[in-house]
């Protein structure tokens, strides 16, 4: 009992939390500044841009061809970056929850529950 | 030489997202063994020591610092400046899982959106990641217990504090890296990072403060230094 009112608790505390990131992420990121990126401007100013690899690594991975940059290709301008923030927070979240999963032993609670592990 | 340093210290030199070319291979390489082997350390410090319940935390951790990490907030100076991050995870997850979801974030900029480059992804996760998650926290951890562990008050001192220096901490060492690629001098680099992060750090402040008070007031049990963890009680009993 006191174990199914803790998975409520938790879950509850996940949906806000996520929820918080996504309403940044979708909702306020088209509000973001846009004033200059403070390195490209002073790596022009003090004259060291060009060292920046033009054809970056990055370019040449398969997920250039769904996102440049912070915006989602083949959409309207103004849903781009909105829906990049929504695929970034979930993908960021996924990750960042299975590793905790892959890696932290499940209670004995939870072993028992499960059965078969 | 006069001349760029008044340049850099009028300009802005804000984005921490170091681009590929901007390091040195021998700068780049130093961070990247750096970064891997204190990832290395958490992967087995949370295996070992952490719980379960921790793994939601982590999950909604990384995707608010992803998100808050592309609100560019603007200071004075027709600039902006974003969250880093670093310390709100070390303070939330303790340094090993902190560790670990800063690195999940900083991965997931730079390979799905080019954001930092490849080549310096070490260097990245180092500045605006580890250095939070250790440097950040042990600082923040000094100043709470100092003060007392169970207060917020005390609770909000250490984060403020903690989380300006940080970035402070990830503005110096970015400057640094830079000077010894001989990308840019030392001085003139050391100049425009520090002015401008002076004020950058009071946003991170601000938002690492508001993100801590959320938990703090909905699930204190979910913060690595709880402040009823019997643990620590008994810690501080012992030592003291």
């Amino acid at each position: 009992m006191t174990n199914k009112l803790s998975n409520q608790r938790n879950r509850l505390f996940i949906f806000t939390g996520l929820g918080i990131a996504l309403v940044i992420a979708v909702f306020l990121s088209p509000f973001a500044s846009s004033d200059p990126d403070g390195l490209d401007r002073v790596s022009q100013d003090l004259e060291f841009e060009d060292k920046a690899i033009e054809d970056a690594p990055a370019k040449k991975l398969p997920f250039y061809a769904l996102f440049e940059e912070y915006a989602l290709r083949g959409v309207p301008d103004a849903l781009a970056t909105p829906l990049a923030g929504l695929a970034g927070t979930v993908v960021t979240f996924g990750i960042a929850w299975g590793t905790g999963k892959l890696l932290v032993r499940p209670s004995v609670k939870a072993n028992n529950e499960q059965g078969e592990e | 030489m006069e001349q760029i340093i008044q340049n850099s210290v009028l300009t802005p030199y804000l984005a921490l997202h170091i681009p590929d070319g901007f390091l040195s291979p021998s700068v780049s390489l130093f961070c990247w063994v750096i970064t891997l082997v204190l990832i290395t350390v958490s992967l087995k410090k949370v295996q070992k020591n952490y719980q379960e319940r921790t793994v939601p935390l982590m999950g909604v951790c990384a995707a608010f610092i992803f998100a808050a990490q592309m609100i560019n907030f603007p200071i004075p100076g027709g600039t902006s400046g974003h969250l880093v991050g670093g310390t709100l995870a070390g303070i939330l997850l303790g340094p090993w899982a902190g560790t670990l979801v800063v690195t999940v974030v900083f991965i997931v900029q730079a390979v799905l959106f080019q954001d930092g480059g490849l080549t310096v992804l070490g260097a990245n996760i180092l500045n605006m990641g580890l250095l939070g998650t250790f440097c950040g926290y042990y600082l923040y951890k000094t100043i709470r217990f100092t003060l007392g562990r169970r207060s917020w008050k005390s609770m909000t001192i250490a984060t403020v504090v903690s989380a300006w220096c940080s970035v402070m901490i990830a503005a110096i060492a970015t400057a640094l890296q830079l000077a010894l690629s001989g990308t840019v001098p030392l001085i003139v680099s050391m100049i425009a990072m520090v002015s401008w992060h002076v004020i950058i750090g009071v946003g991170e402040a601000m938002i690492t403060v508001i993100a801590v008070g959320f938990v703090w007031r909905s699930r204190q049990d979910l913060i690595y230094d709880s402040p009823f963890s019997l643990k620590l009680d008994a810690e501080q009993n012992f030592n003291g």
